[in-house]
């Protein structure tokens, strides 16, 4: 008894029209209201947006009221993203009030702190700030992973709660960088200790990335920033005659070069644990000897220097150069974009920055090399089946297709990219997926190790995996790093459409050729000559003395014509720097006589789709001596991170001397990268108030 | 009132407090409509009407004028809607509204499905791209054109969805009829 499919269609329509309930007139008038209570708060806030400033300090009693009503009717239920932007602005502008104030904080302040996330509070001024302390502690002590403390701000970033001009200009920034959405401060921020309120406005905001609050408590989690970074503490001095071994894995990722950049240009110190240091030295290529054609894949090149931050230390630069394939004759690509177009993607450095970054690199493409795209948690699935690089325009016109905010949260996307990796990939060529995500990896597969597991099966089977980043505010560095190691992949983050161009152009044989895998490096150092080393970075990179000769533990890869510096600072046995004293009772062993050699270096790598890895051995002579430019740059940039971590190890060593080494020992410079990173100094110093 | 929505929201945007006081009143029950066919639940829509009318005064920051104001109001809604979905997904796996319902439905017995079970059944029964199309297409106002403008997809693509929603209600009656 079927009728016709028009009338079912019928059938629901009216179906649908009789079950709509009428509008609730309480509810209306509540929807209104709140409406118009934003609505005022909203342009009594940016009445003069160009000096946000100002304008927080002539808002005081009321707009704090205006806010806390706002609060008061988000109820406890998740505020929409849509309300983000103006939930940010609000709380951006909140989150600098205390500080310019310089009144203690006001029950005004703390009830919208409740409002949104612990309604139980109570309201008595003295009870406030034990409340306050017990909840951050909550917070503290719920941080999962084994990231670092919250950032060592105190010594970083001296308290910037001054009147001085440059001061004010660097709460302007970080004023500007508020009102952005991506960047919006978290209303955790209020949640801090009274003592931490005291520290760097233009910092407050940020600080709080690095928090990780337990879900239960972000009732509006969307106005909280959720980013996560991968980080740990930073490696510490440690003594050569009680561990000669340093064993890391190679890393060729940038991403938190760029996560830094997008910070200070937006007026923010970037939370420390978004700093890693050997990302930010491997972001600069270097020009290191090219490896022979029949050897090894890569070579390395060792060079030391004294060490800019302390005149009784030494340097030693360790730097791999990859093989440079003739591209002439590489393989045919297979290329599977899977691309997140989730609502949250249609900002402008997000979906459309994603796309013009593809656009650049289809050129880079040869005709017989394929693509597809397929999409996640928007339109979902195949957006394009396999395309050879020839019929640009048909990728161009899926491209272009491309839209956030569809509605379908797409559940197999990644087993979908995977299944037409599979399909495209001839016999023994090798696919690689690129999935473009603001932070989402709502792909299909909740639980995060089932998911590196399942990308890391994947890779034994030939498809690689690696991961652009784009936009702020809810990037998960964390996973992105996770998915692109155990996929063999790189972790890039895409902030401009320079950034783009040089991962997706100028470094796309490296992102796409894996030339060595599971590249681990190992040093031991010499105590006769090296009483006291420290690894500077490559925290998250540390592998187990005994990995080093298990071919089963897994470590970075090198593409083609990657290079990858590690920094040492080491200490020799008799200088004044030395920070720990000797044992007493120490095993006098008396080191082997093996005088210049400060220690001797050894390298695993596995050639591409073998299982077996090489050895490379090569001592470290004590007479490297090396300043070349590159040398000197790559300390400076250890400098920045450094400084940007806490500077323990720097002395008196700061900004400025960052500065003036980064600007002397540019050199050439073609791409203007290091030009970029020393306009980045002068910003942090700016904004971290010296 | 001959003024437009377009002019209302171009005033609202530049802090006239009238004007947008105006553009909610015309809006609200519209959007009301648009909320409950997304969510399938009186209180989530109510929820999510107010979220969507407190961000109007950021949000009409970025209204460019290129579209009706109701197309862009719509796929304001659309967007929060999903966003709201997106979190509540994550936050529990229980759900409201339309999903819930196709929770019950597997105990529930359809013998005597009452005519409001049938549309629980059919809107449940359908995917979620799919129910969004039809929430935007079966309101009164919008054409296919401007739904597909709401959903960012090509008219082409709205067409295939209503007739994939017919081929799906079908199966759904034929099933119906074997029970």
């Amino acid at each position: 008894m079927t009728r016709e499919p028009q009338d079912h269609l019928d059938r629901l329509t009216r179906a649908l029209h009789e079950a709509e309930p009428v509008p609730d007139p309480e509810a209306r008038r509540k929807a209104v209201s709140a409406a118009m209570e934003k609505f005022d708060e909203f342009h009594q806030g940016s009445a003069d947006p160009a000096r946000p400033n100002q304008d927080h300090l002539r808002m005081s009693a009321g707009f704090l009221k205006g806010v806390r009503r706002v609060f008061s009717t988000f109820t406890n239920k998740p505020v929409l993203a849509a309300t983000t932007s103006t939930a940010a602005l609000c709380l951006g502008l909140f989150v600098v009030m205390p500080q310019l104030q310089t009144r203690p904080p006001a029950l005004s302040d703390h009830s919208i702190t409740t409002d949104t996330v612990a309604p139980e509070q109570p309201a008595t001024d003295t009870a406030l700030t034990r409340q306050r302390e017990s909840l951050a502690n909550t917070l503290e002590a719920n941080i999962s992973t084994p990231r670092s403390a919250p950032s060592p701000a105190g010594q970083t970033m001296p308290a910037n709660v001054t009147t001085s001009p440059e001061a004010a200009e660097s709460q302007a920034v970080a004023d500007m960088a508020a009102e952005e959405p991506a960047m919006n401060s978290a209303p955790t921020s209020n949640l801090r200790p009274p003592s931490l309120a005291e520290r760097s406005e233009s910092a407050t905001g940020d600080f709080t990335i690095g928090f990780a609050p337990p879900s239960e408590l972000i009732v509006a989690p969307q106005v909280s920033n959720t980013e996560a970074f991968a980080n740990a503490a930073a490696n510490p001095v440690k003594v050569a005659a009680e561990e000669p071994v340093s064993t890391f894995s190679a890393d060729v990722d940038t991403a938190s070069y760029a996560v830094v950049r997008s910070s200070l240009m937006a007026g923010a110190l970037p939370p420390a644990d978004a700093v890693r240091i050997e990302e930010m030295v491997n972001y600069f290529p270097y020009d290191y000897p090219a490896p022979d054609a029949d050897g090894a894949p890569f070579r390395a090149s060792i060079s030391t220097m004294q060490t800019p931050w302390n005149p009784d230390t030494r340097l030693v630069r360790i730097g791999l150069q990859g093989r440079m394939p003739a591209m002439a004759e590489r393989p045919p690509l297979n290329l599977v974009f899977l691309i997140d177009t989730s609502g949250s993607m249609q900002d402008a450095n997000k979906l459309p920055l994603l796309k013009r970054s593809l656009r650049l690199m289809l050129d880079q493409l040869r005709p017989e090399d394929q693509v597809a795209i397929v999409t996640y948690a928007g339109s979902a699935g195949e957006v394009l089946a396999p395309t050879p690089a020839s019929d640009s325009a048909a990728i161009l016109s899926a491209l272009e297709r491309l839209d956030a905010g569809g509605s379908t949260a797409g559940a197999e996307g990644l087993e979908q990219a995977y299944r037409t990796a599979a399909a495209m990939a001839g016999n023994g060529e090798v696919s690689r997926i690129f999935l473009a995500t603001d932070g989402d990896f709502n792909v299909g597969i909740s639980d995060t190790d089932a998911l590196t597991d399942f990308i890391a099966r994947k890779r034994d089977e030939g498809a690689y995996l690696s991961v652009l980043g784009f936009g702020r505010g809810n990037l998960d560095d964390a996973t992105m790093q996770a998915l692109a190691q155990n996929g063999n992949g790189q972790a890039a983050y895409i902030d401009t459409l320079q950034e783009a161009r040089k991962v997706l152009v100028d470094q796309l044989s490296g992102a796409l050729f894996s030339i060595a895998g599971d590249v681990k490096i190992q040093v031991e150092w010499n105590p006769a000559e090296v009483a006291e080393y420290r690894l500077i970075g490559y925290e998250t990179r540390a592998l187990a003395r005994e990995d080093f000769n298990n071919d089963k533990v897994d470590a970075g890869e090198l593409g083609a014509g990657h290079t990858v510096t590690a920094l040492y600072e080491v200490t020799a046995p008799d200088s004044p720097a030395l920070l720990n004293d000797p044992l007493r009772y120490g095993a006098d062993a008396g080191p082997a006589e093996t005088a210049a050699e400060l220690g001797f270096l050894r390298l695993r790598y596995k050639e591409p789709g073998e299982t077996t890895s090489q050895l490379i051995e090569t001592p470290i002579p004590s007479d490297s001596a090396a300043t070349d430019d590159d040398a000197r740059f790559a300390a400076s940039i250890a400098g920045f991170g450094q400084l940007l971590t806490g500077g323990k190890y720097l002395g008196d060593w700061g900004w400025d001397e960052a500065i003036a080494l980064a600007s002397e020992s540019r050199g050439e410079d073609a791409f203007g990268y290091r030009t970029e990173a020393v306009s980045l100094m002068r910003l942090a110093k700016a904004l971290s108030g010296e | 009132m001959d003024t437009s929505d377009e002019s209302l929201a171009a005033a609202a945007a530049r802090g006239d407090r009238d004007a947008f006081a105006m553009l909610l009143d015309r809006h609200y029950d519209r959007l009301f409509g648009l909320c409950w066919r997304l969510t399938g639940d009186r209180t989530e829509a109510e929820d999510l009407t107010q979220d969507i009318c407190a961000a109007l005064p950021a949000k009409l920051q970025s209204w460019r004028g290129e579209a009706r104001f109701a197309t862009w109001l719509y796929r304001v809604a659309v967007n929060a809607a999903h966003d709201r979905r997106r979190r509540a997904a994550s936050r529990t796996h229980a759900s409201l509204g339309w999903g819930a319902w196709e929770v019950n439905r597997k105990a529930a017995n359809l013998e005597d499905a009452t005519r409001r079970d049938w549309l629980n059944g059919a809107m449940a029964a359908l995917p979620q791209d799919l129910r969004d199309t039809l929430a935007l297409t079966m309101g009164e106002d919008l054409t296919q054109a401007e739904a597909a403008q709401v959903l960012g997809l090509s008219e082409g693509t709205i067409a295939w969805r209503i007739s994939d929603v017919k081929k799906r209600l079908r199966a759904l009656v034929q099933e119906e009829a074997t029970e």
